[in-house]
């Protein structure tokens, strides 16, 4: 962390249990990362990884009664919000940190106009006239690139198309200017050139406003075009955790590296696009070592006795790349500290 | 819809639809209201002075007149029942019963089985299991033996009636809202609004009670046909409307033994309830559409 800049947002050794029929899982074991303003962190890993409910955990909205945030702290504002009241919660949720969901088809309530749903999020977090509250609304759609928004108020959702939707979906998240925006696969759901408007347009935002970005994603390209720095998460954990050029020039972790082996590029010819071997492990039959290691390529004797610790490249600037794996023991990367 | 130009749809595309009360009433279906109207609200409002005849005191010497086509006097324009009663005067009051009997027996019944369903599909959990297992029990309890029950207890009445009514329909509504919130729940909006900081009620009223509301219009349509039989089911036992009130219901199982000599006694009454059901099935489905947006503007 460099010093000087409060981050955004900074999370400490995060950790959310699922009670299922299988008994007790950690679908979040641990996880630890700060954003700064105008910073985006990307997240990624396979589906079932925690992606998600690492950022449910954020806003305190893990599927309750089965999931509970048993440890660690989200700080905001010197605050840990693990430690706020429900009716505090709800008043950060949206106007502090907002989040944005994967599919724009049903992200918006088919019954009321778009503009009635943009300026129900407005007045959520802040009071005033109708009047004015729809001319805020109007505001949001114009920052969100929607074409003559006064008309469009009135129009219902399925009278706009995916991109569209999506933009209002933005305009909603971002209408009381929250100050982090986890954003869950945010454009899988849209086709490629109207993805890369809608990354182009949240980039856009976040150099205008500072915005914090958290991103998560299995799609490495959408990492490579929006993302500082990547979280690389496995099983619950993050196995790898550094500035984005880092993790694509010099990945450290053996997962990080068969991930992008596994995307195809356009300057190779392959016969075959590499895969990883086996499943990711269940959560309620977890490896005591190394959660990698029945898939790794690499594995010493030792990855099935204990967990990796995090080692740190020494070489690294000011976001440290980090990753926890045995075979970084022989190199002259660092152990860090527990 | 993987069509990127429609971003930039032509404008024509878009209807300038504004809701508005003259607009409203022209898209009326003519039909079914026209039923309605002249069926039961104008009858059931009126009734008390443009009846030709008094509903419960006949004339025996008058008894079983057939219908004024069928050989009767234009006195008794539909005919007259053994007791000498004028049909039509007792269909118009009532109207007045049957329209009274289902607004209020399936408002109380809509009404608290909305809720409840609404709660239990939303908070799951204990309270869904209570809700729903008082369901069962009600939907395995015979409404006949509560109505039996509840006539021996209070006496048959008016208000026994719409209490079966409404003891009856919670259970449905309860049960069908809490299968529509259990889908609407999950999809992304309610998520979303959660995301944005939306409380509890918030989100069970603005997010899931309008996009359950067809299911419920809907329902409350259908239900109409079944409460006016189950009132005619009930007055039929002697534990409904109490004679002589003039009930449809309880008037077809009154006509029932003469349906071959007289069968105008039973006719007519069933003529209307036939007739309103059918006209609020189609109200009904004018209704679900008219409710549903992406409908509405096509």
């Amino acid at each position: 962390m460099g010093a000087g800049a409060t981050p955004a947002i900074e999370v400490r050794d995060l950790e959310t249990q699922i009670d299922t029929k299988l008994g007790l899982i950690k679908a979040v074991d641990g996880v630890s990362f700060t954003v700064d303003p105008g910073e985006t962190l990307g997240i990624v890993g396979e589906s079932g990884s925690g992606k998600s409910i690492t950022a449910l955990s954020l806003l305190r909205l893990v599927p309750r009664p089965a999931a509970k945030i048993v440890g660690g702290a989200v700080i905001l504002d010197g605050e840990d919000l693990l430690q706020k009241s429900e009716a505090e919660m709800r008043k950060i949720r949206g106007r502090h940190i907002s989040m944005i969901l994967q599919d724009p088809q049903t992200s918006l309530n088919p019954v009321f106009s778009i503009g009635a749903q943009v300026v129900e999020a407005i007045a959520m977090h802040a009071k005033g006239p109708r009047d004015s509250l729809l001319k805020r609304a109007i505001e949001a759609l114009r920052h969100v690139r929607v074409a003559d928004p006064a008309r469009r108020v009135d129009d219902f959702p399925h009278q706009m198309s995916g991109g569209m939707k999506q933009r209002v979906v933005g305009a909603i998240a971002l209408g009381s200017s929250p100050r982090v925006l986890i954003a869950d696969e945010p454009t899988t759901a849209l086709d490629v050139t109207i993805q890369a408007q809608y990354l182009r347009l949240l980039k856009d935002i976040q150099a205008e406003t500072g915005l914090a970005i958290i991103f998560i994603t299995h799609d490495f390209g959408v990492v490579a075009r929006m993302c500082d720095k990547v979280a690389v998460m496995y099983a619950g954990r993050v196995v790898e955790y550094g500035p984005v050029r880092e993790i694509f020039v010099n990945p450290a972790h053996p997962y990080t590296r068969a991930l992008l082996k596994s995307v195809p590029t356009i300057e190779e010819d392959v016969e075959r696009l590499y895969s990883i071997r086996g499943q990711p492990p269940a959560f309620w039959d977890m490896p005591r070592g190394c959660r990698f290691e029945p898939r790794c390529d690499v594995a010493l004797p030792h990855c099935k006795q204990d967990y990796p610790p995090e080692f740190t490249d020494p070489g690294s600037g000011k976001t440290r790349h980090c990753a926890s794996c045995w075979a970084l023991e022989e190199t002259e990367w660092t152990r860090n500290r527990s | 819809m993987q069509d990127p130009s429609s971003e930039t749809a032509p404008e024509a595309m878009i209807s300038e639809a504004k809701p508005s009360l003259a607009r409203a009433i022209a898209g009326l279906p003519v039909v079914p209201v026209f039923i309605l109207v002249f069926l039961l609200i104008i009858p059931a409002l009126t009734a008390d002075f443009l009846a030709p005849h008094d509903p419960v005191t006949g004339s025996i010497p008058k008894r079983l007149k057939p219908p004024v086509f069928f050989g009767g006097t234009w006195e008794f324009p539909l005919g007259t029942d053994r007791l000498g009663r004028d049909i039509l005067s007792r269909i118009m009051h009532g109207a007045k019963v049957s329209l009274s009997i289902s607004l209020v027996g399936i408002l109380l019944g809509g009404v608290l089985g909305t809720a409840l369903g609404l709660i239990a599909g939303y908070f799951r959990g204990l309270a869904d299991a209570i809700i729903m297992r008082l369901v069962d029990i009600t939907m395995a309890l015979p409404s006949i033996l509560l109505a039996l029950v509840l006539a021996v207890s209070v006496g048959p009445s008016f208000q026994t009636v719409i209490a079966v009514v409404a003891f009856v329909l919670w259970a449905l509504y309860a049960r069908q809202v809490r299968g529509e919130v259990l889908s609407i729940r999950e999809r992304d909006f309610v998520a979303r609004a959660r995301v944005s900081g939306a409380s509890h009620f918030r989100i069970i009223w603005r997010h899931i009670l309008p996009n359950a509301a067809n299911t419920i219009v809907v329902l409350a349509t259908l239900q109409v046909g079944s409460v006016i039989l189950l009132e005619a089911g009930l007055s039929f036992l002697g534990v409904g409307i109490p004679r002589p009130t003039p009930a449809w219901g309880l008037m077809v199982a009154d006509g029932r033994q003469l349906i071959v000599s007289a069968w105008w006694i039973a006719f007519f009454p069933g003529l209307a309830i036939t007739l309103t059901v059918l006209a609020l099935n189609l109200l009904g489905d004018w209704m679900r559409d008219k409710l549903d947006p992406k409908l509405k503007e096509l």
